[in-house]
């Protein structure tokens, strides 16, 4: 008889944070069955602080009751354990590093910079928008160089973290130029840029994880007027 | 083909020394190429365009930048005394606290070093958090990575020399034996191994480095 491994998977997580959104892709990517938990992050859960007392933050895997923490360790940590599903990062070292200074270079620069675009006015939020410009006009270079001459193929089922973290920044772009009035995914001004989010936009698990348009358009409305609320306070 | 392995660095550079430590635990001939950072040169310029920073790893003419990222590279390119654990949870556990270091960490401890006096007391209780988290993380170990030096060890090289250099230049207590006994001695036995004492400057260099850089700073306290 074959034992079945246990393979008891939970996702501590919020159903609007694009975190949170990243693991559940990659879960489904790799078709892995789990349980979601919806945590309330202004009533965080005694489970919650307990998994992750340091950042007390979602997204927390659990898997067989061992906890992971901070969306690109469990993104990393997925791929090394769920060997069998698509692979969320190249085998070849230097592409590795590759994709992951892309991933790093987005999340730090392009996502940290989004947010305050999101949560400021006026001047601060004019020089906001200028430096993600600025950010989008080096990652469509690096582009370039990132997919040297080959063709960068989705094949509408498989993402890798590269792709996954991108599409958890800028998935909603349509909702953040709703709310924002700016159109960051600009064909013209970065057309590799933006024909890779739209691409990544049809992915099968994107599209069944991405909430109704009205719903990301009412949560960032929600997180700007708090954000523009407290700085005038 | 000839391995030709090349890194650009700055002597004071922590981020740097990690490199050069992980390089020599495996055993890796390469150049150090030492920076200017007030003058950086074109080749850096060139290989780091993003970021124009130190360090950057040029291995057979392929750059590779940020320091966790190049420790992960190297560690997949020469096999040889894993720096990472094998174990999924383990390596899980490693890139954490790695993170939380450079992202956490050092951060929430500068502003304990540099706040005004009024707010200084509640910075340096938030930074005593995060460090005891951080200590909590050794438990019986040697090491960060057990018995030997590893990829966690190479990255908390931030505690074991920023802190004691910052201690000095600011004049703030943090890490310190009495709060801090477990991470004191691993910073002990951190700094004593062979190949760190290798590649870590002298205390005193750095401390004499940072009074220059924060001149203005400390000018204006």
């Amino acid at each position: 008889m074959k034992m079945a491994k246990e393979n008891n998977v939970k996702l501590h997580g919020m159903w609007a944070s694009p975190y949170v959104k990243r693991v559940e892709i990659a879960l489904k990517i790799k078709g892995i069955p789990y349980e979601f938990v919806e945590e309330d992050l202004v009533n965080k859960s005694q489970l919650l602080l307990q998994y992750n007392p340091v950042h007390k933050k979602v997204p927390v895997l659990i898997h067989n009751g061992k906890p992971i923490c901070e969306s690109l360790v469990i993104l990393e940590y997925i791929d090394e354990t769920w060997k069998n599903g698509p692979p969320l990062l190249p085998q070849d070292p230097y592409k590795r590093a590759k994709v992951r200074f892309w991933t790093s270079f987005v999340e730090k620069e392009l996502f940290e910079n989004l947010l305050l675009v999101a949560r400021s006015e006026g001047e601060a939020q004019e020089k906001a928008i200028k430096v993600v410009f600025e950010k989008l006009q080096l990652l469509e270079e690096g582009l370039k160089d990132l997919f040297q001459g080959e063709t960068y193929h989705i094949d509408g089922e498989t993402m890798g973290i590269l792709d996954i973290v991108l599409c958890s920044l800028f998935g909603a772009h349509e909702a953040q130029e709703e709310v924002l009035g700016v159109k960051f995914i600009d064909p013209e001004k970065f057309p590799l840029v933006c024909s890779w989010v739209t691409a990544l936009t049809e992915v099968t698990a994107v599209k069944e994880l991405r909430p109704p348009h009205e719903k990301l358009v009412a949560v960032l409305q929600f997180i700007r007027q708090r954000a523009l609320q407290a700085s005038a306070a | 083909m000839a391995q030709e392995v090349k890194l650009f660095g700055m002597w004071a550079s922590l981020y740097s020394r990690r490199i050069e430590i992980a390089l020599k635990m495996k055993g890796v001939q390469f150049e150090f190429i030492e920076e200017d950072l007030q003058n950086k040169s074109p080749l850096l310029l060139k290989h780091n365009s993003i970021h124009k920073k130190v360090p950057v790893l040029l291995h057979n003419g392929m750059p590779i930048a940020e320091s966790l990222i190049i420790l992960e590279y190297i560690d997949e390119t020469w096999l040889d005394n894993p720096i990472l654990p094998r174990d999924p949870y383990d390596r899980a556990m490693a890139r954490f606290w790695a993170r939380f270091i450079d992202e956490k960490l050092i951060w929430i401890s500068w502003d304990a070093f540099s706040s005004k006096e009024e707010d200084q007391g509640k910075a340096i209780e938030e930074a005593c958090k995060q460090l005891k988290a951080l200590e909590n993380e050794l438990k019986e170990k040697e090491f960060f990575g057990g018995d030997t030096l590893g990829y966690l060890d190479i990255a908390a090289i931030m505690v074991a020399s920023w802190f004691g250099v910052m201690q000095e230049v600011m004049k703030v207590e943090l890490l310190t034996e009495e709060n801090f006994p477990i991470l004191c001695q691993w910073v002990g036995k951190f700094v004593d191994c062979p190949i760190v004492k290798e590649c870590l400057p002298r205390k005193e260099k750095m401390v004499e480095f940072t009074r220059v850089l924060l001149k203005d700073f400390l000018a204006s306290k």
